[in-house]
C-alpha cells in the first residue's frame, strides 16, 4: 500500500529544523513511520541543516570548556543501539505514536463523542494542539465542519473520503481555516485517525453546535 | 587556513598543526575557519571515539564544532551560558553515541544538528521530540531502490553544502531562518516583511533547488 496525500514540504522543512512543535511533530512523526518518501524528504532538510551549521559564524568558547568536557566523558557510558523494538504480528499504530497512547488498539480506552465517532486524547509536554485518535465507524460521517485553526490528519486504519481525495493508511491530510469538508468514512471497518488541532471544530449545523457541549471536539 | 566547502577528497594532515586559538581570534569572523578539513575527516574522528574512545579525536571534534554549536543555540534565543551548557551536552552525547554514526546516511554535520537540535528541544522548551522508530516492526521500510541510494549520501552532502552557499541571498536568508530563528512561518513573514505565501514559496524553492542538486549529476 503506498501513501498518496503527504504533508506539505514546509511541514516537513519545519519539522526537520526542530521549529514545529510536539503535537504537530507527532502527526508528522506517525506519518514519517508509514512514508519512506516523506523521511528522504526530511532526511534532506536535515542534511541542509547541517551545511547550514557548518557555515556559522564561530562564537566564542570558554577557554576551559573542552577541558571541563573532557573531565565529564569518563562518566559518559557508550550507547552503543537503541534496543529492538517489539510488537505483536498485526499491530496497528506505528512509534512513536505507541508510546504516546502506551499501546495498541486493543488497550485503548474510547470515549463515545455524539455522532457514532468515538476518541482518545492523548498528552503532550506542548500544549499547542489537541491530539485525540478519532474512530467513526464505517460508513459514518463526521458532521459538515470548518476550521478555525489548522488540523493534521493522519488515517491509521480504515479510510475516509471529503472533497479532497480518499485517505488510507499513511495518508495525511492537511486543513486550514479555508476548508470546510464533511469527512466520511469508508463502508466496512471504522476509520481510525490521528488528528491534531488547535481550536474547536466549527460545526456548520445549528443543532450540533447546540450540543457541542457534550460531543467535545 | 582556506576557506574550504568538504569538498575536497581529505589530504594528509597534521593534528599538531591545528591551532584552537584560530578559532577563537576569529569568532566574530563572517568567514568559517575549518579545524577539520572534509567531512571525512569528521567521520573518521567519530569512528576513533566509537572504536577506542579517542580524546584527541574527541578535541579535534570539539574545536570544529563547539563554537558552530553555541552560535546555533545562541541564534535561537539561548543566551550565552545556557547555551554553552547545551553544547557541552551535545558533545557528551555525541561521545556517547558515536557507535551510532552512520556515514553513509548523513553527514557528520549533519548527525551532530540532529543532535543538539533535540537537546535543545527537551532542555530549553521541555518537550519530548517524537521521532519514527526504525527498528519498530509496524515501520514501513525504504524500497530497495531508495536504500540503494544511500551510499551516494558523502558525495550528496558535498554537493548540498556547496548548492546552499550558492543560493541567491533572499532565499538563503528564508532557509537560515527557519532553522536558526525558531519562527514558526507567519513570524518569518512578519520578520522580513514580507507575506506568508511568498515565505512558504521561497522555502520551497530554496529548498526544491537544493534537492536537484542532490539529484544532479
Amino acid at each position: 500500500m503506498t501513501v498518496t496525500h503527504h504533508p506539505g514540504e514546509e511541514l516537513l522543512i519545519d519539522f526537520a529544523a526542530g521549529g514545529l512543535a510536539e503535537p504537530w511533530s507527532l502527526a508528522i512523526a506517525t506519518h514519517l513511520a508509514l512514508c519512506p518518501n516523506c523521511r528522504q524528504t526530511v532526511a534532506d532538510a536535515e542534511a541542509v541543516g547541517g551545511a547550514l551549521l557548518d557555515g556559522l559564524a564561530l562564537a566564542a568558547i570558554d577557554d576551559d570548556a573542552l577541558d571541563r568536557v573532557l573531565a565529564r566523558l569518563d562518566e559518559a557510558p557508550p550507547i552503543e543501539t537503541a534496543g529492538s523494538n517489539q510488537a505483536a504480528p498485526g499491530t496497528v499504530l506505528p512509534e512513536p505514536l505507541r508510546s504516546y497512547v502506551g499501546g495498541d488498539l486493543g488497550q485503548l480506552r474510547w470515549r463515545r463523542l455524539g455522532f457514532g465517532a468515538s476518541q482518545v486524547q492523548i498528552k503532550t509536554a506542548n500544549d499547542s494542539g489537541a491530539v485525540r485518535l478519532l474512530r467513526v465507524p464505517g460508513g459514518g460521517s463526521v458532521p459538515h465542519h470548518g476550521h478555525h485553526g489548522p488540523e493534521l490528519t493522519v488515517v491509521l486504519a480504515g479510510g475516509f473520503t471529503d472533497a479532497q481525495g480518499h485517505f488510507l493508511r499513511g495518508d495525511l491530510q492537511q486543513t486550514d481555516p479555508s476548508v470546510r469538508h464533511q469527512p466520511r468514512s469508508d463502508p466496512g471497518a471504522p476509520c481510525i485517525s490521528l488528528t491534531v488541532t488547535n481550536a474547536p471544530l466549527d460545526f456548520s449545523s445549528r443543532l450540533v453546535r447546540a450540543l457541542k457541549p457534550w460531543i467535545g471536539i | 587556513m582556506e576557506l574550504e566547502l568538504g569538498l575536497q577528497p581529505s589530504a594528509p594532515r597534521d593534528r599538531d598543526a591545528i591551532r584552537p586559538e584560530v578559532a577563537f581570534r576569529c569568532s566574530m569572523s563572517r568567514t568559517p575557519v575549518r579545524l577539520i578539513d572534509s567531512a571525512a575527516d569528521a567521520a573518521a574522528c567519530i569512528a576513533a571515539i566509537a572504536e577506542r574512545r579517542d580524546r584527541e579525536a574527541f578535541a579535534v571534534l570539539f574545536r570544529h564544532f563547539a563554537p558552530r554549536l553555541k552560535s546555533y543555540i545562541c541564534k535561537l534565543g539561548t543566551d550565552s551560558a545556557t547555551a554553552e551548557e547545551l553544547v557541552q551536552e551535545t558533545m557528551v552525547m555525541l561521545w556517547r553515541k558515536a557507535a551510532q554514526f552512520d556515514p553513509t546516511k548523513a553527514a557528520p554535520s549533519t548527525w551532530i544538528f540532529t543532535i543538539a537540535r533535540n537537546l535543545r528541544i527537551d532542555a530549553i522548551r521541555r518537550e519530548n521530540r517524537p521521532e519514527p522508530d526504525m527498528t519498530d516492526p509496524v515501520f514501513v521500510p525504504e524500497p530497495a531502490a531508495l536504500a540503494s541510494e544511500t551510499v551516494e549520501h558523502r558525495q550528496r552532502d558535498a554537493r548540498l553544502r556547496h548548492a546552499v552557499m550558492a543560493l541567491p541571498e533572499d532565499q538563503r536568508t528564508v532557509l537560515q531562518l527557519a532553522f536558526f530563528e525558531d519562527k514558526a512561518h507567519s513570524a518569518i513573514a512578519a520578520h522580513l516583511g514580507i507575506p506568508l505565501g511568498t515565505v512558504k514559496s521561497r522555502l520551497r524553492l530554496a529548498f526544491g533547488h537544493l534537492r536537484n542538486r542532490l539529484g544532479g549529476p
